[in-house]
């Protein structure tokens, strides 16, 4: 993440003008959030006047915190990105090394079936997938909810580019040793894929930190709903147009995502970098 | 290991990811295309073999028709705008400018937090009367208007939140490539006598090609796949002005339960879909030179 001075840098008026041009842009981006950090953080009568004076109060959290079962639906979002992740690393992992480092039968054609799921993503299969989900008997479970997104053609595609670059000559001198193909696999590969790894694993906690519309078909009950759809019945059926409160509550569903990503900004950033790099 | 093993071995590997992928990409795909020619089961009458009668109820629907073109419209607004947005951000913050650090991080927030919840902000942005926005136009001395609530801003103000949270998603891997691009290049180009703006049009845009396309595929996607902003924001009113095709299929699947006809809508966005991924395999593919 180093930039440096570059040859084709802005120069003189350029620059400031260019400078003036970004930072625009960057207090347009951060406008809305600094909005609702305002609206979240004083009394209801200041949410539409900006005054030095407004008081500051934690009162609108507190309410929101009470108005919903935000406790259990944080514990759901919980449940469910841990079980969608570890299911994902397996999944993935297993599939990533038949791919990087086996010659079988098929295998082309398995792979270019593996890469349907890029295009045709089970996020735009929900009429089908709902009906599975019936006949499973698991509706309106968090199982139900990773179910879907378990093996990942993301995660394969990205790990098998990883693994392919990892030399041969170690995954050999292993097996000299007498390892078997998963102990090789455990030994050598996942240990050196370490980074591909982390950054994946912070894609998808994102993305199904912040999966939406199919777990709101999929879920009907407080025990099951994620925090997204919690945040969305809240917003749409107890508040009015209490925005005090229901900014607050929006805060309040995105914090954990919002201070990890501010803690680890450089892994994050660097993380949904590799990711893109194929 | 002997060659018969080693390929059971590779098999066993892939047994599990495979069978749910099958299970939830392949088997759904093709169980919609059938189930897009029968009726909708209702009650204790089974769904029956109906031809291509969904499909004709789909041609004379003109919600239909609406939804495809403001998806249409949606996705000519938002998708060159996030990339052109996304490459000069790139350019902005990964060249030598002051508040560097700023700058990335207010570019790149809106995209790790949750649509639904930028949707819920960006609706009291959006608030007649007491949204920031009315704030702002009013004390300029404009008349109050309703940007979600009428027919013809309701899009258009749908497709801000979009750009907003795309392009800093965007930014990112055009910062990867421009991070990649050996500094020689500007260094030779500079001895040549060449502006500034000419580099960039000549030599910097060009090894950017890559990943200008495979963005662009990355936004087509997003433009079809993603409506959450539409649940919270619009509900795709009003009179169907922000209706798209997958909320649509949404209504139809999920509040009027019609799972036939939604069938037949879906298959309308399988085929997009499948159109994207054969213009990728046919353009990006052939140029992509990194892989």
């Amino acid at each position: 993440m180093t930039g440096g001075t570059h040859v084709y840098d802005a120069r003189g008026v350029a620059r400031i003008l260019e400078t003036a041009a970004a930072w625009l842009l960057g207090i347009l981006w951060v406008l809305p959030l600094l909005y609702a950090f305002w609206t979240a953080f004083h009394p209801a009568e200041f949410s539409t006047r900006l005054s030095l004076f407004a008081p500051l109060t934690l009162d609108n959290f507190v309410k929101a915190w009470h108005a919903a079962p935000f406790a259990r639906y944080f514990l759901n979002t919980f449940v469910l990105v841990t079980m969608v992740l570890v299911a994902q690393l397996v999944l993935v992992t297993l599939a990533a090394y038949a791919f990087a480092r086996f010659e079988f039968p098929g295998r082309n054609v398995l792979f270019a079936l593996v890469l349907v799921q890029l295009m045709i993503m089970p996020d735009v299969l929900i009429v089908e997938n709902y009906r599975t989900m019936t006949f499973l008997g698991i509706k309106d479970t968090i199982l139900a909810i990773g179910l879907p997104y378990m093996a990942s053609a993301f995660g394969i595609f990205l790990l098998r580019q990883t693994f392919k670059t990892i030399p041969r000559e170690l995954d050999e001198a292993a097996r000299v040793e007498g390892c078997s193909p998963l102990q090789v696999l455990w030994k050598v590969y996942v240990p050196l894929a370490r980074p591909t790894y982390l950054a994946y694993a912070l894609v998808s906690v994102s993305y199904h930190w912040n999966n939406f519309l199919w777990p709101l078909i999929i879920t009907n009950s407080v025990e099951s709903r994620p925090v997204t759809v919690g945040l969305q019945v809240f917003a749409s059926t107890d508040q009015g147009i209490d925005w005090s409160i229901i900014t607050a509550a929006t805060l309040l569903t995105t914090a954990p995502l919002l201070i990890g990503f501010l803690l680890f900004q450089r892994q994050f950033v660097a993380s949904f970098m590799r990711a893109g790099i194929r | 290991m002997t060659r018969t093993r080693e390929w059971v071995y590779a098999w066993l590997l892939l047994a599990p990811a495979m069978v749910l992928l099958v299970l939830f990409t392949h088997y759904p795909a093709l169980a919609n295309l059938w189930h897009s020619f029968l009726s909708t089961p209702k009650g204790s009458r089974p769904a029956v073999w109906v031809g291509a009668d969904n499909y004709a109820q789909l041609l004379e629907d003109p919600i239909f028709w609406q939804a495809l073109q403001n998806n249409f419209w949606y996705a000519l607004g938002t998708i060159p705008v996030s990339i052109a947005l996304a490459l000069l951000m790139a350019v902005w913050v990964h060249g030598k400018i002051a508040g560097r650090g700023f700058l990335r991080l207010a570019y790149f927030t809106p995209t790790v937090l949750p649509m639904i919840a930028v949707a819920n902000i960006w609706l009291f942005f959006y608030t007649p009367e007491y949204g920031l926005i009315e704030q702002v136009t009013k004390s300029l001395g404009f008349a109050s208007h309703n940007w979600l609530g009428s027919k013809s801003t309701a899009l258009g103000a749908l497709m801000v939140v979009t750009v907003w949270k795309e392009a800093g998603f965007f930014m990112i891997f055009y910062l990867a490539a421009l991070q990649s691009m050996s500094p020689s290049l500007a260094e030779a180009a500079a001895i040549e006598g060449a502006s500034r703006g000419y580099y960039f049009r000549r030599v910097t845009f060009p090894l950017l090609m890559p990943v200008t396309l495979f963005v662009f595929v990355n936004a087509v996607i997003n433009a079809f796949r993603l409506v959450d902003h539409i649940v919270v924001m619009t509900r795709g009113g009003p009179d169907n002005a922000t209706e798209l095709l997958l909320y649509y299929v949404y209504e139809i699947g999920f509040r009027f339960w019609d799972s036939a006809y939604a069938a037949a809508l879906t298959m309308v966005l399988l085929v997009i879909l499948g159109l994207t991924a054969l213009f990728q395999f046919l353009v990006l593919e052939r140029r992509t030179h990194y892989r």
